[in-house]
């Protein structure tokens, strides 16, 4: 790692204006991707600004229709929080299955959002629950949020503060992880609300996206066999070393049939 | 810049470099070279140790989130105090051979202790998802989930739950 200074404000407008006025400045929430990035050199700021002690980032609130979830909010309090786990059951699932016990008790879902590693599970959680993303200046729906690989629709100075998630009738998460780093090699949220059914998939292309066609069927019969015989075009889906686009694409079918049962179970 | 922590206990004041690792500052700083760097990338746990009471991966941890904070390392877990005697959880792994070459126990260890802190009645399926995070090189993991069951029921025991 080269060096760097360390800024702790505890006022959003302080990390908001720290971010701003220095040059090559980055936010730092649990660290799970950035210090990696610094430790390999593919990140070298001049300046970290940590957002741990800015007040009221932690916690999760029941607003009745939704719940809001403070950007630093742990994986592991997210996993095992009542009110989640009660409301939405899938959401709460997906958290205690990144990565590992020591990632949840760091990594923040604010982070992980902002981040947006194509191959992360809380986008998929957001997106297919259709969530809100609460900043320091505005709100943006999820479905404007995500803009592709490690892109989102933040602008530089804007600090994501929490995630309204509007609660669903069922929802359900599956994944197939990559042994070594746990991320989703395919990940699949469905959501199934009174006016239709969303699904979103992570790890598969470069960044998350819904799937018309599963939605369409589901939203008609809530049952893994309607989304059976529907398969994924290969077209801009990720081909590395885990994994060429056509796996991947099968894993989209079986991870989203996975996804519904779990959501009925 | 100036970081004040408990560290296994004892109040504990350093001046460190931002860009400092927790592994690193335990080892070569402060010479407690219990806490192994395995892989270095946040994936083989060797490095465990706890912040808050919660297991983290300290070569995925800069210095200044100490500040102000517990930590525990391996060199903190430790029988009843003044008894000279192992914690139930080291004393497992000794009674049932959950290690051979040794490197990965530290870290196993603190996510054990962990896990059978957070959930009294763990499930053999629980410990083996608990130690996703763990690798082990040499034991295929048998003796380790054994130890890591045995040690809790005895953490347990010893509180008379």
């Amino acid at each position: 790692m080269k060096p760097f200074a360390y800024h702790q404000p505890d006022q959003i407008p302080d990390a908001a204006k720290l971010l701003t006025s220095i040059e090559d400045s980055k936010l730092v929430a649990g660290g799970m991707t950035l210090i990696p990035t610094l430790k390999q050199r593919l990140a070298s700021p001049s300046a970290l600004v940590d957002l741990s002690k800015l007040g009221n980032l932690k916690g999760i609130t029941d607003d009745g229709a939704t719940i809001t979830i403070g950007a630093m909010t742990p994986h592991a309090v997210v996993a095992a929080s009542k009110l989640v786990q009660t409301k939405i059951p899938g959401l709460a699932a997906l958290a205690s299955m990144i990565g590992d016990p020591a990632v949840r008790s760091r990594g923040t879902i604010g982070g992980s959002v902002a981040n947006n590693d194509p191959a992360a599970d809380y986008p998929a959680g957001v997106l297919g629950l259709g969530a809100t993303v609460i900043t320091s200046k505005r709100e943006i729906a999820a479905d404007e949020f995500f803009l592709g690989l490690f892109e989102t629709a933040l602008d530089p100075s804007e600090i994501v503060t929490a995630i309204r998630f509007p609660v669903p009738v069922k929802a359900g998460y599956a994944k197939f992880k990559a042994p070594a780093s746990r991320y989703a090699l395919v990940g699949v949220f469905v959501a199934k609300f009174a006016d239709g059914v969303r699904v979103a998939v992570t790890g598969a292309g470069p960044g998350v996206f819904r799937v018309p066609p599963m939605e369409a069927a589901l939203s008609g019969n809530f049952d893994p066999s309607a989304i059976a015989a529907i398969k994924i075009d290969t077209d801009g889906l990720t081909s590395d070393i885990h994994a060429e686009a056509d796996y991947r694409a099968h894993l989209v079918t079986v991870m989203a049939k996975r996804a519904v049962e779990a959501a009925l179970s | 810049m100036q970081i004040s922590f408990t560290l296994n206990g004892r109040p504990t004041s350093v001046d460190v470099e931002p860009a400092t690792l927790v592994a690193e500052l335990l080892r070569e700083q402060l010479h407690l070279t219990g806490t192994h760097i395995g892989c270095d990338t946040s994936q083989c746990g060797a490095c465990v140790v706890h912040l808050n009471g919660l297991p983290v991966k300290s070569c995925t941890l800069l210095a200044p989130a100490l500040d102000g904070a517990t930590l525990l390392t391996i060199e903190g877990l430790t029988g009843d105090p003044g008894s000279n005697q192992m914690h139930p959880m080291q004393e497992a792994f000794r009674q049932h051979h959950g290690l051979q070459c040794g490197f990965c126990t530290p870290g196993m260890l603190m996510t054990a202790v962990a896990l059978a802190t957070e959930k009294p009645d763990l499930t053999e399926a629980d410990v083996r998802h608990g130690l996703e995070g763990n690798i082990c090189r040499c034991t295929g993991y048998q003796n380790i989930v054994i130890s890591v069951m045995a040690g809790a029921a005895a953490m347990h025991a010893a509180k008379g739950e």
